[in-house]
């Protein structure tokens, strides 16, 4: 077959599946996800953990080591099928977070730690180098056996060239189909639609091929056991150690790895999809490996000796003539391969941008969140990366020598992304864990895994010198790379897992057993092992939000895009009844924008970029305690608004009752009014009238002494009650002239009883008194005293209804103050006067005008008030009750 | 403040479920213990050809996990809000 017509071919696939992204895209982009986020593409973009080292490397592996290829598919079918255990906590906690990768995870379990994700980043790089060099190879090999179809028409002067132009064409693939836009939450809906594509194309062929070889080349399947029974491997050596081992790292690889990590948590992590998964998924790999013996016994049968058994896919197929089935193949394993490079790029490239650009771009610039375009830095950066990483397994793959089996390429990089696995597990399960534990145990795994096989691959005298391999480290026998702690004879791989996984499990286990673990780290760690406790409980908040919304949305801006910035704000503006973009900066807000945030640029960037709008760099304990300090503060104050409140209450209750009582006096007033003139006419009109008839003169002179006596009278009422008013006023305006001395209480009331008995004598009042008690000397003002006392008896004299009137005074002596009670068995003041019986002018009833305009009970309290008493209605003693109140000791005033 | 306390014995319904659980946390156990089985009985060398019955008896393994897995998904995945509560 031409070679411009394979080169064509695969630009024409790759032309094709852009075409499926691109749609899915433009679909996903209109909202239509639908099918998009099935099961079924969940499933199928999965299968990216079938690279062209299951589609040529394990056909090739097999035709090594029998069936101990089969570990490789055995480990995640247990952990898919065990997906309760793990990976559904994994699903959940990745939603939640709106993690990016597996170093945003670990970074945001152990407090959003910006070191723990470079570490991780760092570890991932390294371990993807000889993946992906894999994946380089195969294609380099796979064109090499077209080459060598021809021997002629067209060679590959070096192999070199054709990886170079492979890595070059998956990065600008890679480039156009990852980093075209920065979403929210690091989907990608168009790669997950083309590896699914690619996933079929890759089984269909697998499956095409073997069904080739069973049924066309070994003659049916009862044909083909004898076959595999006449093989050169049909006694499986079964390595023990091997075979667990590689079970466990395969498991541990499926788990840990950051594209499958991409496509299992990230792209589209749902709990519906990972149980369809859970056994759709082991069904894919079963099905990818159930071919791989029969192809390989027929290879090894029908090949030339010396051919690479790693490319019997297409070899076998070329030998037997069947060109058309050799390209399906060839595009089956070209399709393993870019769909590997992609989404492991892609992966890798987020994870350098959000751990390593960013941090290190925010620190040089850091007020370059709220000015620079973020989105474009991290785009920029994203690019880079991805030509970087594939420029490392280019490297790897010069370095290596393009030769080694593909497996055992692979199995190197398995064993160094397994090394994040227990730091992983004690993340999710161990609320110990702390940051630096998981630092501790990433770097010993990491630095124990490179020494021991990792930088061995390169070959003796590569990267280690011959005599490190010989006489270890420094010449330290025990540390020799493929045999520490002097423990010989194993295989190199293995000696590599145990050490590696024993070592860093210590180390992480021991440093979070001796260290304190942050605030923030420990909130962190609460919320990931308990994550399906409490679902909504969030990390931390923002309670001391002092953030400017305007400021967060030009940050949030720089990184969603400003469409979608805008719509986050004006959906939450929304939410909080508020017209326009800008909503308040709530705690719930920024937590979920910094969550948000975290789907594009990383936990901790997001975190660092948010802590410099909000105006706090990290959380301390001095922060808490400010925090829970404030806390106090706010119920403080609160107590306070509510005693406030509570005196607003009584206040208004007292204007309530002012109103109430000033209206009422209001109505009194006009009636004052009509009184007072009444009051004052009456006798006035007497007076005229009698002054007249005796100017007229011609009376009997005792008409005239008569109608004198009457003006008299009436001119003595007038006077009375023009002497109360003036007195009333003296009173009120506090300008009385008190005249202070000592005086037996017994003796004013007497002379107040025998004034009083004037008003109405003809009534017998029965008077009870307590004389003993009323024995005590007070310093007042003894007239106005007795005043008050007079105004008192005279009113019961006057007013009491009863048939037989009694009166009883009792006199009580309490702290410095005396109380006298004026208490008859009258009927009493009616409730709703009781108010008013001391305004002025009040007058109850007009029954018996006994003199008085109703001035003397406000009389009477004025002049208390002037005596530093008071004088009170006291409700409930059977009848009219005043009590008056003073000081036994009446100092003069200062005032 | 005290959580609410767990129902000591469930209705039949939700006692189902999580039974279900419980056999899908076993399933991948009983997975692994099937896998390593091999090991007892090919041990390194032997003149015996054991790959093709090997393989078929880990074919036989692997399709039995995706099978029993297959019963179990649905009723793991479906996450309604049981009916949790006393037995009575």
């Amino acid at each position: 077959m031409p070679f411009n017509i394979l080169v064509l071919s695969c630009l024409a696939y790759v032309a094709f599946l852009f075409l499926v992204a691109f749609l899915a895209e433009r679909r996903a982009a209109m909202g239509r996800i639908g099918w998009l986020r099935s099961p079924m593409i969940y499933t199928l973009s999965l299968s990216i953990y079938c690279t062209a080292w299951t589609f040529y490397g394990a056909v090739g592996y097999a035709a090594r080591s029998g069936l101990e290829f089969v570990t490789i598919y055995l480990g995640p079918t247990l952990v898919f099928v065990g997906w309760w255990l793990l990976l559904r906590k994994l699903v959940v906690i990745g939603r939640q977070q709106r993690v990016t990768s597996i170093a945003d995870l670990i970074s945001s379990r152990f407090g959003k730690s910006n070191l723990l994700g470079v570490v991780v980043t760092l570890l991932a790089v390294v371990a993807a180098t000889p993946y992906i060099a894999l994946q380089l190879q195969s294609v380099t090999l796979s064109f090499g056996v077209f080459a060598s179809e021809t021997p002629e028409g067209w060679a590959l002067p070096d192999r070199d060239s054709t990886a170079i132009w492979v890595a070059g064409g998956l990065a600008l693939f890679t480039i156009l189909f990852g980093t075209r836009n920065l979403d929210a939450k690091e989907q990608h809906h168009g790669v997950v639609l083309a590896i699914a594509v690619e996933a079929v194309v890759k089984l269909v062929a697998l499956l095409a091929v073997g069904i080739f070889v069973v049924w066309g080349l070994a003659g049916g399947p009862a044909e083909l056991f004898e076959r595999i029974d006449a093989s050169a491997i049909a006694d499986w050596d079964l390595q023990p150690g091997r075979w667990a081992g590689l079970i466990f790292v395969s498991g541990a690889a499926v788990i840990c790895l950051p594209r499958m990590f991409q496509v299992m948590i990230v792209e589209d992590g749902e709990e519906r999809h990972m149980a369809r998964a859970s056994w759709a998924f082991p069904l894919y790999l079963l099905l990818m490996s159930l071919f791989i013996i029969p192809i390989a016994v027929m290879g090894l049968e029908r090949m030339p000796e010396g051919s690479n058994p790693d490319m019997f896919m297409l070899t076998l197929p070329l030998s037997e003539g069947q060109g058309t089935l050799a390209m399906l193949a060839f595009l089956g394993g070209f399709s393993s391969a870019t769909s590997m490079v992609i989404v492991e790029s892609i992966a890798l490239a987020t994870m350098v941008s959000n751990h390593v650009v960013m941090p290190i771009w925010l620190r040089l610039r850091p007020k370059a969140a709220m000015s620079g375009d973020v989105r474009r830095i991290v785009i920029l950066s994203r690019r880079l990366a991805i030509v970087g990483v594939l420029t490392l397994g280019y490297m790897y793959y010069r370095l290596s020598g393009g030769s080694a089996a593909l497996a055992a390429i692979g199995l190197i990089a398995f064993v160094g992304v397994a090394q994040v696995l227990p730091v992983l597990l004690g993340g999710l399960y161990w609320r110990g864990a702390t940051r630096l534990g998981a630092v501790a145990g990433l770097v010993t795994g990491f630095a124990v895994w490179a020494y021991t096989l990792y930088l061995p691959s390169f070959g003796p005298g590569a990267a280690l010198s011959v005599a490190v391999f010989e006489q270890g480290l420094g010449g330290i026998g025990w540390l020799r790379p493929q045999a520490l702690f002097g423990v010989e004879g194993m295989d190199p791989l293995l000696h590599a897992l145990f050490w590696s996984m024993v070592l860093n499990t210590v180390a992480f286990c021991l440093v979070s057993l001796f260290t304190f673990p942050g605030p923030v780290e420990r909130m962190q760690g609460a919320a990931f092992v308990n994550v399906f406790d409490a679902e909504a409980a969030g990390p931390q908040g923002w309670a001391r939000g002092r953030a400017e919304p305007e400021a967060l949305l030009v940050m949030t801006q720089r990184i969603l895009g400003k469409e979608a910035a805008l719509a986050v704000f004006a959906a939450e503006a929304r939410r909080q009844g508020k017209d326009g973009y800008l909503p308040d900066a709530t705690p719930d807000f920024v937590a979920g924008l910094e969550r948000r945030l975290a789907g594009s640029v990383g936990a901790a960037t997001a975190h660092a970029m948010i802590s410099q709008i909000v105006g706090r760099a990290t959380v301390s304990v001095e922060d808490l305690m400010a925090v829970a300090n404030e806390t106090a503060q706010i119920m403080e104050y609160s107590a306070e608004l509510e005693s406030q409140r509570e005196e607003l209450t009584r206040t208004a209750r007292q204007l309530r009752e002012a109103n109430e009582k000033l209206t009422q006096l209001s109505v009194q007033k006009d009636a004052f009014l009509s009184q007072i003139s009444h009051e004052l006419r009456t006798p006035m009109t007497s007076i005229r009238a009698f002054s007249e008839i005796l100017t007229e003169g011609d009376l009997p002179p005792e008409m005239v002494a008569n109608y004198g006596r009457i003006i008299h009278e009436e001119a003595i009422r007038l006077t009375r009650l023009l002497d109360d008013l003036l007195d009333l006023s003296v009173l009120e305006n506090g300008s009385v002239q008190l005249n202070l001395g000592l005086a037996n209480l017994q003796q004013l009331i007497d002379r107040a009883l025998a004034s009083a008995s004037h008003t109405r004598p003809e009534r017998i009042f029965v008077i009870h008194r307590d004389l003993p008690s009323e024995n005590l000397f007070v310093r007042t003002d003894a007239d106005r005293l007795v005043q008050v006392f007079i105004n008192l008896i005279s009113n019961a004299r006057k007013y009491c209804d009863a048939a037989a009137p009694e009166l009883k005074i009792t006199v009580r002596q309490r702290a410095g103050r005396v109380s006298v009670d004026f208490v008859d068995n009258g009927s009493g003041i009616p409730k709703q006067s009781q108010g008013i019986i001391f305004e002025k002018f009040a007058r109850l009833t007009d029954q018996t005008r006994a003199g008085g305009a109703g001035l003397g009970l406000a009389i009477c309290r004025e002049v208390m008030a002037n005596l530093g008493g008071t004088i009170g209605y006291l409700p409930g003693q059977g009848g009219a009750a005043f009590r008056v109140t003073l000081p036994l000791r009446l100092e003069q005033q200062a005032a | 403040m005290k959580r609410p306390r767990a129902p000591l014995f469930l209705k039949r319904g939700s006692y189902r479920k999580r039974r279900l659980r419980d056999g899908a946390r076993m399933l991948p156990i009983l997975g692994a213990i099937l896998m390593l089985l091999p090991i007892l009985w090919t041990p390194g060398e032997t003149a015996k050809a054991d790959t093709a019955t090997d393989g078929i008896y880990l074919f036989a393994v692997w399709i039995g996990l995706v099978l029993v897995a297959a019963l179990l998904a649905p009723g793991l995945a479906d996450d309604r809000p049981g009916d949790e509560g006393e037995e009575r």
